[in-house]
């Protein structure tokens, strides 16, 4: 039996290094994988998956050391191997799927040298054979085009088939174990459920044991034997996916599954005469020359949240850009208030400009990281309202205390010093600042870990009943949109597919891109992708590549 | 490719009216010298008339608008003008005898420094990318700080310092090399090089540094991205990791480096040909500046310019094509 055990990690610790301590990862967490295994591994971010991912290969980044505990792969003790046979054994026998295939595929050099660098250097493999062999590799992932995608640069292949390249390079030597650290997550949901299944059908044709690394729990369900779900660097629990979809035992592990209940109370149907707040009318769109957006038109109107969803490029964001005024439209109009707004931003007045505010996607890079809190939230407050003094700073206050942030804790701080959620929390303290009818959400909680998410959530849904906000809630994340919307506007290609409350657009018969849309969310079933596949008519993705050759 | 066409046309253009700009501000900076070459030529015993009559040979009493369109379309058609000192007083210059006009003047001049500044890179350029290479692999490592240490202090000392330096060890120590480097015209290659030897090593020491610290810190710079980690985490040797996967996506800061410190070797490099005695562009250039023979100047300093230019744009487009991005468009 013990030799079925192909990776045994006992009592590691883990520490990071920032400001000249260590401070704790992982504390003493047990991992134990057999071959042909696969563990998913799940957990917020800054829960140390990844690093403990890493600590398996017997690897760890910089400022990162293992400070206790064992790690053995196959027998073999791989925090006392030297470097000479660690790197024997990296990409040989353990090889690794990074979240970014964009960024993890060096940029300079064609995809199949990128593929055939491991079989050569490791003597695995001669040059040729291992090309014909990625090929063959491409072709089982059903990446199009197989004998030739391999000659083009990263740049030239999307995202979805880049990430399905590097599950093919980690292939390469047919590796006893793969780390696959997060490796859909920054892929569209249609894209995702290629690749899970092409990952999954690989890892069961080669028999290889994978850890599977995600925050998602309905993907980790589809692709996992085990699941281990660790929280702020300790185990919560570890069962059989089976058995832990349906009967988890930890609280923690209830809450994560109870996150996606949060729905909003229906709103009654709008006013047929009333003047929608925000307007887009046959609004187009160009980069340079490149047309963006064609045609765009939906109304958005008070007290309501208009959910735009569509995939990376869709021209989501375009059209928030568009209504802001940043991006000029090449035709078409923006009315607020039944009023048709100045295209250019420069040429609204002060007033216009107060009532439309952003709140992005990336909070971390949106706040001044040089300002305190009270002075971020402050300039909007001076600038459109005019106040001064300790006005300005009583006004600053009740933000704060909206948000549910005490002041005179949060005040001084800097953005550095706060958690994802509250650097969130004050990117739309300071879109309140102007005392706006209308606040454009661009993807606010994409970067969020669920809980935290839903915190941002309810505090926008309750900002909402308080002010009557107008809310455009850009997302991809379907579960968003179900939690908060009330109309939704679906988006492709720069054109508005399909529009409607959002109770429609969840009831069949829907567009079909909707559908598609709809269908490829992952759902916490186990069977979900099984399922889905043979629905769509493709049961083994792996015996249909074959078939075909 | 026919967006990098676009791309190396515009930089072309661009360079053309920096070269233009640069005409104007080397006339008018040339022409607020002091003195002019009607008063040094005649010194102490300068009358007012007989300043007056050479400044009407020369066409100094023009305004100097008309002295600039007169050169500038001059310089168009290939015509770097007359030197002063040659056309009057051909037996009075310092400079090379025989020759009538400034380009016949400054050709062989010119000769000589590019064969100084191409050795010089020769061994300068891959001697300072090996190093940083190997800086960057053996990072804070006793290796890395003494590279640093080295290259630092020789780029800190000045270049006659060094000059002198090497010619008590390497020709009055050791005799391997002359100490003087007067090379002339039909001298055999083996022979030129060896007197070149010097001053070319003495301007390495001067150059390293730059190009040695941004290959080192452009390599590191990319040693934190996730295809680097990807590559570690692929089982490649460290060298291999550094130098397949990191040198190719550090090229274009190590490129522009390279390209501003061969521009100084042929610009800037006065000081050591005067220390070996080799008779380069630079000793030309101070020469006629002490005479005030303003054509010589002038053609020197836009020889200067455009070596200057060529060499950036060179770089600019060899960073460009350094980039897979713009080279093989989507």
């Amino acid at each position: 039996m013990s030799d079925d055990i192909l990776v045994k990690m006992r009592d590691v610790w883990l520490e990071g290094r920032s400001d000249e301590t260590w401070n704790p990862i992982i504390n003493g967490v047990d991992l134990t994988l057999k071959k042909g295994e696969v563990l998913g591994l799940i957990g917020e971010s800054g829960a140390g998956k990844s690093t403990l991912g890493l600590a398996a290969m017997g690897y760890t980044r910089d400022g990162v050391k293992i400070s206790k505990g064992t790690v053995e792969f196959d027998g073999i003790d791989l925090l006392t191997a030297s470097a000479a046979v660690k790197r024997e054994l990296l990409g040989k026998r353990i090889a690794y799927v990074a979240q970014s295939a964009a960024a993890s595929f060096n940029p300079a050099h064609k995809l199949m040298d990128q593929h055939v660098e491991g079989p050569v250097q490791h003597g695995v493999m001669g040059k040729g054979e291992s090309e014909e062999d990625g090929m063959e590799l491409y072709r089982k992932l059903r990446l199009p085009n197989p004998d030739q995608i391999g000659f083009r640069y990263p740049h030239q292949v999307s995202g979805g088939q880049l990430q399905r390249c590097m599950t093919a390079m980690a292939m390469s030597c047919r590796p006893d174990l793969i780390i696959f650290d997060e490796p859909t997550t920054a892929l569209d949901v249609t894209t995702q459920i290629e690749v899970l299944a092409s990952i999954r059908d690989i890892v069961e044709q080669f028999n290889t044991a994978a850890i599977y690394i995600t925050h998602d729990l309905a993907v980790v369900a589809q692709m996992a034997d085990t699941i281990k779900v660790l929280l702020k660097g300790d185990e919560v629990e570890t069962a059989d996916t089976r058995t832990m979809l349906s009967a988890p035992t930890q609280e923690y592990t209830k809450s994560l599954w109870a996150v996606r209940s949060f729905e909003r109370p229906l709103k009654p149907a709008v006013n047929a005469g009333s003047v929608p707040v925000v307007s887009v009318q046959n609004v187009d769109a160009a980069y340079g020359t490149v047309p963006v957006l064609h045609d765009v038109s939906f109304d958005l109107h008070e007290g309501r949240t208009v959910a735009v969803v569509g995939e990376s490029g869709s021209g989501k964001s375009t059209t928030a850009r568009c209504i802001t005024g940043l991006l000029p439209p090449t035709a078409g109009q923006i009315m607020v208030d039944g009023e048709v707004m100045p295209p250019d931003y420069r040429k609204r007045s002060k007033d216009q400009l107060r009532q439309v505010q952003m709140i992005y996607q990336m909070a971390d890079t949106a706040l001044n990281p040089r300002m305190s809190i009270g002075q971020i939230i402050a300039r909007p407050v001076e600038f459109y309202l005019g106040l001064k003094g300790a006005e300005k700073r009583k006004k600053v206050d009740a933000l704060l205390e909206q948000i549910e942030l005490e002041p005179s804790q949060y005040y001084h701080r800097l953005p550095s010093e706060l958690s994802g959620g509250q650097k969130q929390r004050i990117g739309i303290a300071r879109a309140l600042a102007a005392e706006p009818k209308f606040i454009i959400c661009d993807e606010v909680t994409s970067a969020l870990d669920q809980l935290v998410a839903e915190g941002i959530l309810r505090l926008l849904a309750r900002l909402q009943d308080e002010l009557s906000l107008t809310y455009m809630f850009i997302t991809h994340d379907l579960a968003t949109v179900r939690a908060i919307a009330d109309e939704v506007v679906v988006m492709k290609d720069g054109r508005v597919v399909e529009q409607g409350p959002k109770v429609e657009m969840f009831t069949p018969p829907h567009h079909a891109y909707t559908d598609l849309l709809l269908s490829s969310v992952p759902e916490m079933d186990p069977d979900w992708l099984t399922n889905l596949l043979t629905e769509r008519g493709v049961d083994n993705i792996g015996d249909a590549a074959v078939d075909k050759m | 490719m026919g967006n990098v066409l676009t791309i190396i046309l515009q930089r072309l253009a661009l360079g053309l009216l920096t070269l233009l700009i640069v005409s104007i501000v080397i006339f008018i900076a040339v022409n607020l010298l002091p003195g002019d070459f009607a008063q040094s030529i005649l010194g102490q015993g300068a009358t007012p008339e007989a300043v007056a009559s050479i400044r009407e040979d020369l066409g100094l009493d023009q305004p100097m608008v008309t002295r600039y369109f007169q050169w500038l379309g001059g310089v168009l058609q290939g015509d770097l003008g007359t030197s002063f000192a040659q056309a009057n007083f051909a037996s009075f210059s310092g400079t090379t005898s025989g020759a009538t006009t400034i380009a016949e003047q400054i050709a062989p001049r010119f000769g000589n420094t590019m064969f100084l500044a191409m050795i010089t890179a020769a061994i300068a350029v891959p001697f300072s990318i090996i190093l940083g290479i190997l800086a960057a692999l053996y990072r804070n490592t006793v290796f890395d700080r003494a590279t640093n240490i080295f290259t630092l202090s020789s780029i800190s000392s000045p270049e006659f310092f060094l000059a002198y330096i090497l010619i008590l060890f390497l020709a009055v120590l050791n005799p391997i090399f002359p100490s003087l480097s007067n090379i002339f015209e039909g001298m055999p290659f083996s022979e030129r090089l060896e007197k070149s030897m010097l001053p070319a090593l003495t301007l390495t020491l001067v150059v390293t540094a730059h190009m040695m610290r941004m290959t080192r810190a452009a390599i590191i710079n990319l040693l934190a991205s996730p295809y680097i980690e990807m590559a570690r985490l692929k089982g490649l040797s460290p060298m291999r990791v550094i130098v397949k996967h990191a040198l190719p996506n550090a090229l274009a800061p190590i490129i522009n480096v390279i390209a501003l410190n061969l521009a100084y070797l042929i610009t800037g490099v006065v000081v050591v040909e005067v220390v070996f005695v080799y008779p380069g562009i630079g000793q030309l250039f101070v020469d006629s500046v002490k005479i005030r023979d303003i054509p010589v100047v002038q053609a020197c300093c836009l020889i200067f310019a455009t070596a200057f230019i060529l060499l950036n744009l060179t770089a600019d487009i060899m960073s460009i094509l350094s980039n897979p991005r713009l080279r093989h468009p989507k």
